[in-house]
């Protein structure tokens, strides 16, 4: 790597990961740099998945879960007993795979997470958190006339970018995309594309797809995982043109399995 | 065995004939069900309509100091026969009331015996004597016996004269037992089925729990009477045929199937929606109540209504702690004893007068016209449950 | 290597590889049948060297069709992105090659009742050429780096032997002045095979980036062999 500082987000190290006595993880050692795009591929069932949400947390819902290793965001260890996992969330924030908004008015998705937090008041600091989040997402031309309609009613694009808006409505730094457009057309998945783009000088993407070409064309970094393992890790560029391990060379050539 | 042509061949006849033949047997079995319901409506209306009419005769009352002493001699002697005992009865206590009637004869329409009710209804068994019917049908003719709507079934209790009982006492009673069950069963059945589903850790203990509520589902009902009189009766001693007793035995059966079908609703509500506020930051709490919740509402509402309504239908538990008995005020507090519409119809269905038979088949009607608004409202909210989310 | 999960894929891929193959044989065929008419003074050679270009062109076109169609339609990453602009590299060279081979053709026709005499040194450089074109396409049929690195290697002795040819007729032209339009025609061979050796380079280099995947075009010799070797990382 060249000699430019760069600043790492989030450091991995040694993480590992099991589902009861099941090891989905095997030592995951990884550093996300700050304001990029960072992709996760593999075939299904890799561990990617998992290990993205390990990033937030989101695996605490699973009981039979447990952890082992470190995952530093800015020098803070994230599994350490005295972590907030609320606030830990509302710093990493997490955009699934199915556009998922709350069945209530556009209005209410964005505002809702900022009132929990004590962000703001309802009122019009409120309104103006909502209007900035949403045209954040480029989104707020197509529903500024609708805010009070669910979200729901939106097409699945749009309601993909209503989840982003609501996702940059708490001011998270880390966002994280679990294959976020594998539910929509490609119109709509270059939107959201589009909009990484944007999102990535304010943000730090983290994204999980089996979109190859999404990866390579969205992401900074890509790192291919392969049984709970993490076989390379390099900068997109490279991965997709000269990988330097035959199984990811494999993978990204179509001639895997 | 392909062919190249598409013809209908002896394989595909045989194929539609078995089609056919399936469709008919469904078919069939629809008719049968349908026709046994339509055969049980009109047998329950047919018999239950008259009662919605009461006759009354109309005859001079003698307000004086003789009836005053004696009732009997309100009217004149060949019309005694004709009125109702508690009609008779209570014309000196009408005369207390009002100072102003003593003296007086006057014309009045008043509430005709059961047996009179019966002959007029052209009823089998009316067992009116022939000089009365006689007596009846000359009245008849003068226009002095009428049919009119019988709102005496609506306002007054039950009475061991027919044409004096009404389901007002019973139904106070249904509402408040029903009323009772709700208060309990509900927040319970739900905050059970909230942990159970939203909270719980998935060990040995919660399945066991979670069987045993299967279980208590399918008991039959009468042992829940049993339990609530050994427990809310016996030990703690909650008065016998009470509001409350009956209220917390069918709390207590409502409550598998409350928390069965909230726990239903609960898992229906999807992941992604938890999924989604657990990734902005939200506590389990606020996943809950401002996310789970209102979506599993609808359902879980259905479910409690679905097992209200079969409460409100359910005698066997009532039975055994003592809601059964003949009790003809309608109740002043929950301690008091009271009785329900099914039981009210029950004791009316064992009486052996003819005039009580139609009171039976109104009371179901009524019964029943409770119980299918009650499912009307349930399927209400479960349509309003099938929005897209 | 495993095979592609997509069969026609893989097919079309060797089939490609084929064809780049076939259209390597025609250029050398050409190179030598030129060079063959030059030194059997057979006119008759250079004419079907100059018909036969246009099968060369042909398969030109046809293989940037495939590989159009192979960009569009299956995306090709890693080592067969590199497989693929590799080709479509290699076959412009190879196309080149084929006009330079018509070139000495031509010039061979130019000499008309006037054979060229002195024609063995010509023959020595072409017999270098051609020994670096082989080693170019073995190099590309088998993804030999060693090859590859030899081809280019050995343009150094064809850099030489071109100049060596270039003073040769220079004094063959000053001694004699009739000499000059023969001499010229001479010089004019020497740089098409000399530049036919340049385009086998090319093709060798592009092999390395296709087997490697590190750019060793406008490098020193060593930097070029270090990548190879993988004693040094590349920085792009």
């Amino acid at each position: 790597m060249n000699s430019e500082t760069v600043e790492n987000t989030l450091t991995i190290r040694d993480l590992k990961l099991w589902y009861g006595d099941f090891e989905a993880l095997h030592g995951i050692n990884l550093d996300i740099q700050k304001g990029k795009v960072t992709a996760f591929i593999g075939p299904s069932g890799c561990g990617k998945s998992t290990f993205l949400r390990t990033l937030n947390r989101m695996n605490d819902r699973i009981p039979s879960c447990r952890i082992e290793g470190k995952i530093m965001l800015n020098g803070q260890d994230i599994y350490d007993p005295s972590v907030d996992v609320v606030q830990l969330r509302s710093y990493v924030g997490m955009v699934f795979q199915k556009p998922n908004p709350f069945p209530k008015s556009i209005y209410e998705n964005i505002a809702y997470a900022p009132r929990i937090h004590g962000m703001v008041k309802d009122g019009p600091e409120m309104d103006e958190l909502v209007e900035s989040a949403l045209r954040r997402a480029s989104i707020w031309d197509e529903v500024k006339d609708k805010l009070q309609q669910p979200g729901t009613a939106l097409s699945g694009g749009q309601q993909q970018r209503l989840c982003i808006a609501r996702t940059i409505a708490v001011k998270p730094k880390v966002i994280l995309m679990d294959e976020p457009c594998s539910a929509l057309d490609p119109i709509a998945t270059a939107k959201i594309e589009e909009l990484m783009d944007e999102l990535k000088e304010e943000y730090t993407i983290v994204i999980v797809t089996h979109n190859m070409q999404q990866a390579a064309r969205v992401s900074d970094y890509t790192a291919y995982f392969y049984l709970g393992d993490l076989i390379e890790y390099a900068d997109t560029h490279t991965i997709f043109t000269a990988p330097a391990n035959q199984k990811t060379e494999d993978y990204i050539t179509g001639r895997f399995g | 065995m392909t062919t190249e042509n598409f013809q209908a061949d002896a394989r595909k006849r045989k194929r539609d004939r078995a089609d056919k033949r399936f469709k008919f047997y469904g078919f069939a079995a629809i008719v049968f069900a349908l026709a046994f319901l339509v055969f049980f409506f009109i047998d329950i209306i047919s018999k239950g309509l008259p009662a919605f009419q009461q006759a009354e005769i109309q005859v001079e009352v003698h307000y004086n100091a003789a009836t005053m002493k004696n009732y009997n001699k309100a009217v004149d002697k060949k019309y005694k026969r004709l009125v109702s005992k508690t009609w008779l009865r209570l014309v000196p206590n009408q005369m207390r009331d009002k100072p102003e009637l003593i003296g007086e004869d006057r014309l009045e329409w008043v509430l005709a015996e059961n047996r009179v009710d019966q002959f007029l209804k052209g009823h089998e068994g009316h067992r009116l004597k022939s000089k009365h019917q006689k007596l009846v049908k000359q009245m008849l003719d003068e226009g002095k016996v009428r049919l009119v709507f019988n709102t005496g079934f609506f306002s007054k209790g039950d009475s061991k004269l027919p044409e004096n009982a009404g389901i007002l006492a019973s139904a106070i009673g249904s509402v408040l037992v029903l009323l009772l069950t709700m208060l309990f069963a509900v927040p319970i059945g739900v905050m059970t089925a909230i942990y159970l589903e939203e909270f719980a850790p998935d060990n040995r203990l919660t399945q066991i729990i979670e069987v045993n509520i299967n279980n208590l589902a399918a008991i039959p009902s009468i042992l829940y009477g049993l339990l609530g009189l050994a427990i809310f009766i016996n030990f703690m001693g909650v008065p016998r045929s009470s509001a409350l007793v009956g209220g917390l035995t069918l709390a207590l059966m409502t409550l598998p199937v409350i928390i069965i079908a909230a726990r239903a609703a609960l898992r229906a509500v999807p992941d992604s929606i938890r999924e989604a506020a657990y990734g902005l930051g939200a506590s389990n709490l606020q996943v809950v109540w401002h996310h789970v919740l209102p979506l599993a509402m609808p359902g879980i509402l259905t479910g409690s209504i679905i097992g209200l309504a079969q409460a409100m239908g359910e005698t066997a538990p009532l039975l055994i702690v003592g809601m059964m008995a003949y009790i003809p005020e309608a109740p002043g507090s929950i301690f008091e004893a009271t009785t329900v519409l099914p039981a009210q119809i029950y004791t009316w269905s064992s009486e052996s007068l003819r005039a009580f038979e139609e009171r039976t088949a109104a009371g179901i009607m009524v019964l029943l016209a409770v119980l299918l608004s009650l499912n009307a409202i349930a399927v209400k909210f479960r349509n309003r449950s099938e929005n897209t989310w | 290597m495993n095979e592609h999960t997509v069969k026609r894929f893989e097919d079309e891929l060797s089939e490609l590889k084929a064809k780049v193959l076939a259209m390597g044989g025609l250029v050398e065929k050409a190179t030598k049948r030129s060079m063959n008419s030059l030194i059997k003074q057979d006119a008759k050679r250079a004419h079907k060297v100059i018909e036969r270009d246009h099968a060369i062109n042909a398969l030109e076109i046809e293989i940037d069709e495939m590989t159009r169609t192979m960009l569009a339609l299956r995306q090709p990453a890693a080592s067969d992105l590199r497989f693929v602009m590799t080709t479509i590299k290699v076959v412009t060279d190879l196309e080149r090659m084929g006009d330079l081979a018509e070139d000495i053709a031509e010039n061979m026709l130019k000499t008309g009742d006037h054979p060229l005499t002195q024609i063995s040194s010509l023959q020595s450089l072409s017999d270098l050429v051609l020994d670096q074109l082989k080693e170019a396409l073995d190099a590309f049929a088998k993804g030999d780096l060693d090859e590859a690195m030899t081809c280019i290697e050995n343009d150094k002795k064809v850099d030489e032997k071109f100049k060596s040819i270039q003073r040769e007729y220079l004094t063959y032209m000053m001694e004699d002045p009739r000499q000059i339009s023969a001499g010229l025609i001479a010089t004019n061979i020497a740089r098409d095979l000399e530049r036919i050796a340049d385009h086998a380079v090319n093709v060798a280099e592009m092999v390395i980036y296709m087997v490697k995947g590190h750019e060793v075009r406008h490098v020193d010799h060593e930097t070029a062999a270090a990548l190879v070797n993988g004693t040094l990382q590349d920085e792009t």
